[in-house]
Parts: structure tokens; sequence; C-alpha cells
């Protein structure tokens, strides 16, 4: 079982940000922790003799919070559930919140990795995202991590900016890669409805204000390039890690791990059930915990759709071996004819000889919606 | 039922421009006279049909009848006669016209008279109707009653200064409309002893009964029994049974005389054999013409019908039987497309025909259709003396058997304000209208009459009308004949495969630019696939246009979360959706709206 935690805060909402996510007041953050706490102890009873093999701090902002505060939601979590000796837990933090103490406290409540929102090396372009801090502050935060004995660190990057040419990203993605962090997540951005990017630059390419199709594309296609010459090999969709750096909770996700969401909106899929927590802040903070939202049970063609279009993600794609072990029946009688047709497409090919793997190509990842909607039945 | 003498009958219409109130003051007047409580009270009781309330309008004409009680004391039965509001329907109009002896024009106090008033008032002219107007929303603040009631005389030479002036929505003043029917429509006239002869102005199928004939007797008398014959389809019938119509009511009764009007059931099967504009009579007794002015309707415009998903085409044969059941002027035969496989190639009176049966055939028949640009019916004259009817584009013969082409024209009033003269004058030189001239109805507004085309205002000519006079021009026509004209088919290729269900006539003159237009239009309707696709236009196998439909290369969703699984999976359901209202042609998935998209040519 893998845990999910979030922290519905941060410094200033970033422009692009759809997330559940806002600035909120001190007293407001006590209280949420408090609260979350309560909902890891219930939550531990039901779920805490489960052995934990990854946890994932998001956000938000988690280090916007206090390090006593953080320690406390650990604490609480060790107290609760069986974490594995060997468990990855990550937590996410933005340049410009942390300090040594706050690290300090991190890694002495156990967690070992870190994820650093960076987005851009060019202030120039971070300042049009939003973002509350320049490339030198997260220099320093990245370095004082490393100091506090980070070992394990991600560092969230995204193209296709406002402002951003080919040029910008090779160098935003060289100088990163050139201070050897274990992990590199780099996102093409979205314009999402709902948020001041989508008043601004809308669906109709931002006239021109956004990089065109050629130079988001090439931005994109660079980006593979570029990493695998600084020795990180892109593992999903969006993520690219040296040799047995790849996070684990993240691929938990797209393997059909059992994870349980805590705190805010939160998702979780246990037991066969999806479900999600309140997302009014509000209600969270005066309800009992352990209220369940959209809740459902996923039958057998739920889940034999996701497991394509949630496993092939990953660039290893899905075992169709394992598929017949766990539905009983070949891919191919499922969906007569449309793994070939896919392979003939060029989206995807097989790899393996006793246990093969179906796995999208650096095309079919392109435009993997629209390979991936094939495997909706009808 | 109690007995009436001919001089206590009305029988009359309600014409109007559309949305000036015709059904509005309808339900007023059934309220008035009383046969149904407000509680009965549907808000549009003639309009029975869910598609009529919606657009507003009345598709199929039908009856009621009800009993005043005038302040002279007396009772008297009101046989109210509803129109269809459309040109589509002008035949339609015609008959149930002729079933009356007078006619309520109602015009609206703040628009005034309109194409559609003008057309239909001279309409009930022609059938020498008694017509006296009602002006009608003196409750909106933009009415002007004293203005419209000079309008009408000036314009129709019709006394307007003592018309009702009325609020049919709220009920204001209705008691006058009543009195006037009683005053001003004459009672019908007929012998009761004479040889039969009724006029069928509408017919409706219902499935218990067999199929119900709407018809106002002229002369003599009939009842049940009575062994009759439609004089134009030849179909007899023994009479099961004859009776009045409430609202949305049967009332049988014994028998109809001359100056009744009502309904007759005999076990008909089909609507085809009992025809609008027929005339009824005693096949022993026979009389001695029938009434004037029957024709068999023709279809105007044509297109192809597909089911979205072909295993449903025995689905939608049925359909289009069971319509045609109550629809005499529906016309379909099955017919084959390359691209849209088994279909069928229908026939209806105009393009509003045509989107209601398709409405209906996809709502009440709930069949996903795929609908082929709308022709109309050409006329190709061979050199070896042969002429085609050409209803389908993708029959029309090769360009070496042809001597010429003729393509139907009709005449068209186009009533306007005079600042949006300039603009409508131009729309219709650029459909190929011929100016026949212009008539100022008062200072500021305009009739203006051209030679059009049929092919030029099927499409989107109302819209564009519309548009152009910031929705003040109103529009009229009827067909004129035939006219030769220089005209060619121009073929749609995408990705070097031509699809014949986007094949069309054009004038030659046009073809260019319509071509050109075709290929944009197509352009942003395909949506991109894994390959560039190319999109051209020809005519006579040379290419006159072309567009690209750049290949996808980017459709993915970067940032993902175990939390956004459902998310996500709405967003692949949503584009699975998509493509399944798809047709595929070659490996290429055509949206289906995209074989519509020639109607959509003159977008601004």
């Amino acid at each position: 079982m893998e845990l999910y935690i979030h922290i519905p805060f941060c410094a200033r909402k970033c422009a692009y940000c759809d997330f559940l996510s806002f600035p909120q007041t001190k007293e407001t953050m006590q209280n949420y922790v408090e609260k979350l706490i309560k909902e890891i102890r219930r939550a531990g009873k039901e779920y805490g003799e489960r052995p934990v093999s990854t946890i994932f701090i998001g956000g938000g902002t988690p280090s916007i919070l206090e390090a006593d505060q953080m320690t406390a939601i650990m604490q609480s979590v060790k107290e609760s559930f069986s974490i594995e000796e060997t468990a990855e837990i990550s937590m996410e933090a933005n340049p410009g919140t942390v300090t040594e103490e706050k690290l300090l406290a991190y890694k002495k409540s156990g967690i070992n990795r870190i994820s650093f929102g960076l987005q851009s090396a060019d202030n120039r372009e971070l300042q049009l995202l939003g973002r509350i801090h320049t490339y030198e502050e997260f220099l320093e935060s990245y370095q004082l991590a490393r100091a506090c004995g980070f070992d394990n660190i991600n560092v969230d990057l995204m193209s296709a900016l406002p402002g951003q040419t080919v040029e910008s990203w090779e160098d935003t993605l060289t100088r990163v890669a050139g201070l050897d962090p274990e992990h590199i997540s780099a996102y093409s951005l979205i314009i999402e409805e709902g948020t001041p990017f989508f008043d601004k630059y809308g669906e109709e390419r931002g006239n021109g204000l956004l990089p065109d199709e050629d130079a988001e594309r090439e931005m994109y296609h660079r980006t593979k390039a570029i990493l695998r010459e600084m020795g990180y090999e892109r593992y999903e969709i969006s993520n690219y890690a040296k040799a047995g750096k790849e996070c684990r909770h993240n691929i938990g996700y797209w393997t059909g791990i059992p994870y349980l969401g805590l705190g805010l909106g939160a998702s979780s899929y246990i037991d066969g059930y999806r479900f999600c927590n309140n997302s009014d802040l509000k209600a969270y903070l005066a309800n009992e915990p352990g209220e369940r939202f959209d809740e459902v049970l996923l039958t057998e063609q739920d889940l034999q759709e996701e497991y394509f279009f949630v496993g092939l993600r990953l660039v290893k794609g899905v075992s169709l071996n394992r598929f017949e072990e766990l539905f009983g029946v070949p891919a191919e009688t499922v969906y007569p004819g449309l793994l070939e047709k896919m392979i003939r497409d060029g989206g995807a090919e097989l790899h393996g000889k006793e246990d093969v793997f179906f796995h999208l190509t650096d095309f079919g990842m392109d435009v993997s919606n629209y390979f991936m909607s094939q495997f909706l039945q009808d | 039922m109690a007995e009436y003498s001919q001089e206590k009958i009305r029988n009359f219409c309600i014409i109007a421009h559309i949305d000036h109130g015709k059904s509005t003051l309808a339900d007023r007047i059934i309220e008035h006279t009383g046969l149904l409580t407000s509680r009965e009270m549907q808000s549009q009781v003639l309009d029975n049909m869910d598609l009529e309330r919606e657009r507003g309008i009345t598709i199929k004409s039908q009856a009621v009848r009800t009993v005043y009680r005038a302040k002279d004391g007396e009772e008297y039965i009101f046989n109210l006669i509803d129109t269809p509001g459309h040109v589509d329907f002008n035949y339609e109009v015609s008959r149930s016209l002729a079933a009356c002896d007078g006619a309520i024009l109602v015009v609206d106090a703040a628009q005034g008279i309109e194409a559609q008033t003008l057309a239909n008032v001279y309409l009930a002219l022609d059938h020498d109707l008694e017509v006296f107007p009602v002006i009608n929303k003196i409750d909106l603040p933009s009415a002007e009653p004293d203005r419209v009631a000079a309008e009408i005389e000036d314009v129709i030479g019709i006394e307007a200064h003592d018309a009702p002036r009325i609020s049919a929505k709220n009920g204001l003043n209705i008691e006058d409309v009543l009195e006037a029917v009683v005053e001003k429509i004459p009672a019908p006239q007929g012998d009761p002893e004479a040889p039969l002869q009724a006029l069928i102005f509408d017919s409706l199928y219902d499935p218990y009964r067999g199929v119900i004939v709407f018809f106002r007797v002229k002369e003599g008398t009939i009842r049940k029994g009575t062994p009759v014959k439609m004089m134009a389809t030849g179909a007899t019938y023994d009479v099961v049974e004859v009776g009045t119509f409430g609202a949305g009511q049967f009332f049988p009764c014994e028998e109809l005389s001359a100056g009744m009007v009502g309904y007759l059931t005999a076990s008909i099967k089909n609507v085809k054999d009992t025809r609008v504009g027929d005339t009824i009579t005693n096949r022993v007794n026979p009389c001695a013409a029938p009434l004037p002015g029957y024709k068999k309707v023709t279809s105007m415009v044509y297109c192809g019908l597909y089911p979205a998903d072909g295993a449903k085409y025995p689905e939608l044969r049925d359909a289009l039987e069971k319509l045609q059941l109550n629809d005499a002027s529906l016309f379909f035969e099955p017919e084959t497309s390359i691209a849209l496989g088994f279909g069928f190639r229908c026939g209806f009176l105009g393009l509003l025909h045509l989107e209601i049966i398709q409405e209906r055939l996809e709502r009440e028949y709930n069949l996903d259709l795929v609908t082929t640009a709308p022709s109309v019916v050409y006329r190709i004259h061979k050199l070896n003396g042969e002429m085609i009817e050409l209803t389908n584009p993708t029959n029309m013969p090769d360009p070496t058997e042809i001597d010429y082409m003729e393509e139907p024209i009709v005449t068209a009033e186009i009533m306007v304000t005079t600042e949006f003269v300039g603009a409508i004058m131009t729309l219709c030189q650029e459909r190929r209208g011929v100016y026949l001239g212009m008539e100022y109805m008062e200072a500021t507004r305009a009739v203006l009459r051209y030679e059009l085309p049929l092919n030029e205002i099927i499409y989107d000519f109302f819209d564009a009308l519309k548009s152009r006079s910031r929705g003040y021009a109103s529009f009229d026509y009827e067909l004129k004949g035939y006219e030769r004209s220089e005209l060619v088919k121009l073929d749609i290729l995408i990705n070097r495969e031509e699809v014949d269900a986007l094949s069309f006539i054009v004038f030659s003159g046009n073809a260019y630019e319509r071509g050109r237009r075709m290929c944009e239009k197509l352009k942003d309707e395909i949506p991109r696939h894994l390959f560039e696709i190319p999109i051209q236009a020809a005519v006579g196998g040379k290419i006159i246009a072309r567009e690209t439909v750049k290949a996808v290369r980017k459709d993915v969703l970067a940032k993902c979360y175990g939390g956004d699984i459902t998310r996500k999976k709405k967003l692949l359901e949503k584009q699975k959706e998509g493509k399944k209202r798809m047709r595929q042609v070659g490996n290429v998935e055509i949206p289906q709206k995209a074989f519509m998209s020639v109607l959509k040519l003159d977008e601004e």
C-alpha cells in the first residue's frame, strides 16, 4: 500500500495552477494539521496493519508548514501505519520556503526524498508563471538539501511556457541536469480552465504568446535527447531518472498498487474501491474524518481498461502475461485486433520473449490519449 | 349534440407572420369559448407536437370546434382551422384556407406587416375569404397600434380602424375578437340535399382507427355508412364514423352537412389515399366535378439520410414508413453511398420540412443520422433527347452526354426596412438573383421582388437574410418554374478518395469559390489524424482547391497523478465518444456533421 498526504497550502497561487491549493492563515494551517493528524490516526485503525511501501506528501507546497508541524504529521504516520524499512518517503518543497531547520527536521522524521518545484531556470519565465522564487533561490535550497543529507532529489520542470524558446528550455535542462539530481520531471504546460493562464492564453494557443506547435514539439523531443546524454532515462510520459532512482510512488499509481489518500480532496484506491476525501476546506475542518466521496467499486471492465490506459504511461509498458493472469483471458480476446493495429500505426511495440510487454513508442507517447482512449470498452 | 343551422356556424382560420401570436390567440379563443378548463390547457393547445412548441411554429394543420355564446344571446359554432406558418407548407395552407369562410389576420403591434403577413393575406383573399385584422401584443412597450392600423389600411387595403387591439398573451380584449368573428365572418353556404362534395384539408394516422380525415363539407351530407370516394386518388371506403373536434379530442356525431367541418374514419390504412386537397364524394350519388385546387405535392428538396450506425438501417426504414403514414409529402427510396453505406434518398417540401423529419427521426425514433447536403431537383437534358430529373448529385451523367441542364427558379418577396435594402440586394445578387422590382410600403419599409434559383436559397438564405438585416427582413417565395443554367458537379476528395456523399451540384461560375470554402470548412470539421490529410475539391476530375489537415503531433496528458485517474478516464471517454460520431471513409474519420458542411459555407 502507498500513502498520499495532501497539504493544500501555498504562499501564492501560481497563474497556471489548477491543483487544490490556496494561501491560508497560520491559524487555518494549524487547524488543518490537527485535523489531518486525526484523520491519519483514524485511518491507521483501519489500514494500519498493511505494509506501506511509499509515502508522498504533496500539495500545494508542503514545505510551507513549520518544521514541527511536519514532524507531528510524520510522527502520527509512523505511529499509525506499518512503514517498510526501505520505504520511499517523498515530500514536495518549493524554493524559498525551505530552511536548514526544516530540512533537518524532514530528514529526522524519516522523509528521504525531496521534490523541488523549480519549473524553469530562467527568472523571466519564472516571473511570468507567477512563481515566488528565482533560480538562485532554488540553487540555495537545493544545495541546502544536499548538505542536510538528502541523496534522492527530484526537480520539476515545465516546457512550452510563455516566453520560452527552444534555447532557453535547453539551457534550463542542461543547467538543472548539471546539478545531478536523481530524478527530473519534465511536463509540457497545460493551460487549464479556471486558471488566470486560461483567461490570458486560452484555447487558441495564446495568440502567439506561447511557443508554437513546432517549437513546443521540439522542446519536448529535445528533452529526451538532452537528459539521456546526461544520464537520465525516460521511464514515464513526463518522468526521467538515473538508474534505480525512478519514483516508486509514481510507478505504483500506474501498476495498480492500492493507495490511501489523506488530507483535503485526496484520492484513494483501496480494496477495489476508488473514492476521495471532502475537497471543501471548511467542511473538512468541521466534519469528522473518514467521509468518502464519489466512491465507486471498480468493475472487471474498469480494471481491464485502466490496466492499459494507466499502465501505458510507463515506457516499459504493460505485461500481457500479467493481464491474462489477472483477468483470466488474453488481452487479444478482450481487444481483438487492437494491439496489432496500434503497432501497425506506429504507436506501440512489443518487447520481451517469455513475459511479453506492450508499450507505446515515442510517437505513441506523443499522442497517447489517442491510443489510450481505444482501450475503453463499449 | 344540439342541431345548429348554417347561420350559426363560423369556419375561420388565423393568419399571421411567424411569432406574431397566432397560436396564443387560438388558445385564448378556445379558453373563452369555454369548452376547455384552464387546467386542461397545455400552453399551446393547437400545437401538439413537442417540436412545434419548441420552434414556435405549427407544422400540421388541425381544427378545433368550440361553442360561443355571443352578446346577442345566441350560441355559435366556431370551427377554428389552424394553418401551418411556413412557406414549405404553402399548399397545405391554401387547402386549409379553402376550408374556411373567413380569416383573422393577426399583426404584431410592434413589428407591423411582414412578408408572410402579406403572402398569407393575398392567399386568403385569393380564396375569397373575409379577412379582418386584429392588432396583437399591444402590451409591449414598443407597440404602436395606430401606426400598424394605418399600415394595414395602406398596404393591404382592408379596414383596420376598428380592429380589435388585444394582448393574446394577457387575454386582453379577446371578447372583441369573438364578437368580430360572429359579425364579420359570413356563415357557410351549401345545400345539405345536394350530392356530397367535401374538401380534405388534413389527415392524420391513428394506429387504432387508421387514417382520420379532416374535411369541410361544401355540399350534401355525410354520415356513418356513406359510401365515399376520393375523387383524385380514386380510393373508396364506407364511412365508419364522422364527428367533430374538441381540442385534442374527437366527438362522434350522426352526420355532417353542408357548411360543417369534421372528421371521418373508414379503416383507411395510409394517408397516401387521402391527399390534402382531394374531394370526398358519394360514390353512389357523386357530385359533378371535384372542388378546384387539388395538386399532388412534389418534393422540392432532397437529401440522403443514413443511419450513423449501419446496423440501424432497418430501424430507419421502419421509422420513415411510420412518419410517411402521417405525412404524404415525405418521399423516400433506398440508396447506397460508398462513403455512408445503406440509406435513403428522401424528398421534402423544403428545408424546414427536412429538418423537422430529421429531428423527429432522431428524437422520436432515437436514431443517430448522417444527413448529406440537400439538393434541389435538376433537369438534365441529354444529347440523346432523354430528360432526367436529378435528385442525387452522385447520379449525374457524364458531362459528355449532357446537352444542357435546368434548375428550379422561385419568385421571392423580401420585406425589409429601407436601411437594409442595399445589403439585401447585394445578398440577392450574390445568390444569382434577378431583380424584378421594389415597392415602398411606407417611408421606411420596402418589398423587394427577385427571381432566385431555388438551390441558392434552400441552404442558408434565410439565416443570411436575417443576419444582414439584423433580423428585420422577412421572406416568402413560390416556385416559378425551371430555367436553363450552367451547372457542374463539384466533388470532394479526402485523402485522395472521392467522397460521394459530399458531392453537390453548383452553378459553374461559383464552383471555384464554393470548392475553396468547402475545403476550408472541412479542414475545420475533420479532426487531425495521425497522418496528414489532403482535402481537395474537383470539377470534372480537375482539382480546383486544396486544404490540408495537419497530422496530430501531440495529444497527451503530461501531468497526471494517482488521483487524476478518474479525470483521465473522463477525458478519454470524451475522446472515444467523439470518435463514435464519425464516419470512416478510407482510413479517415469524418464527423457526421461534416456532411452538412456545404450548408454553412456563407458564415461570416
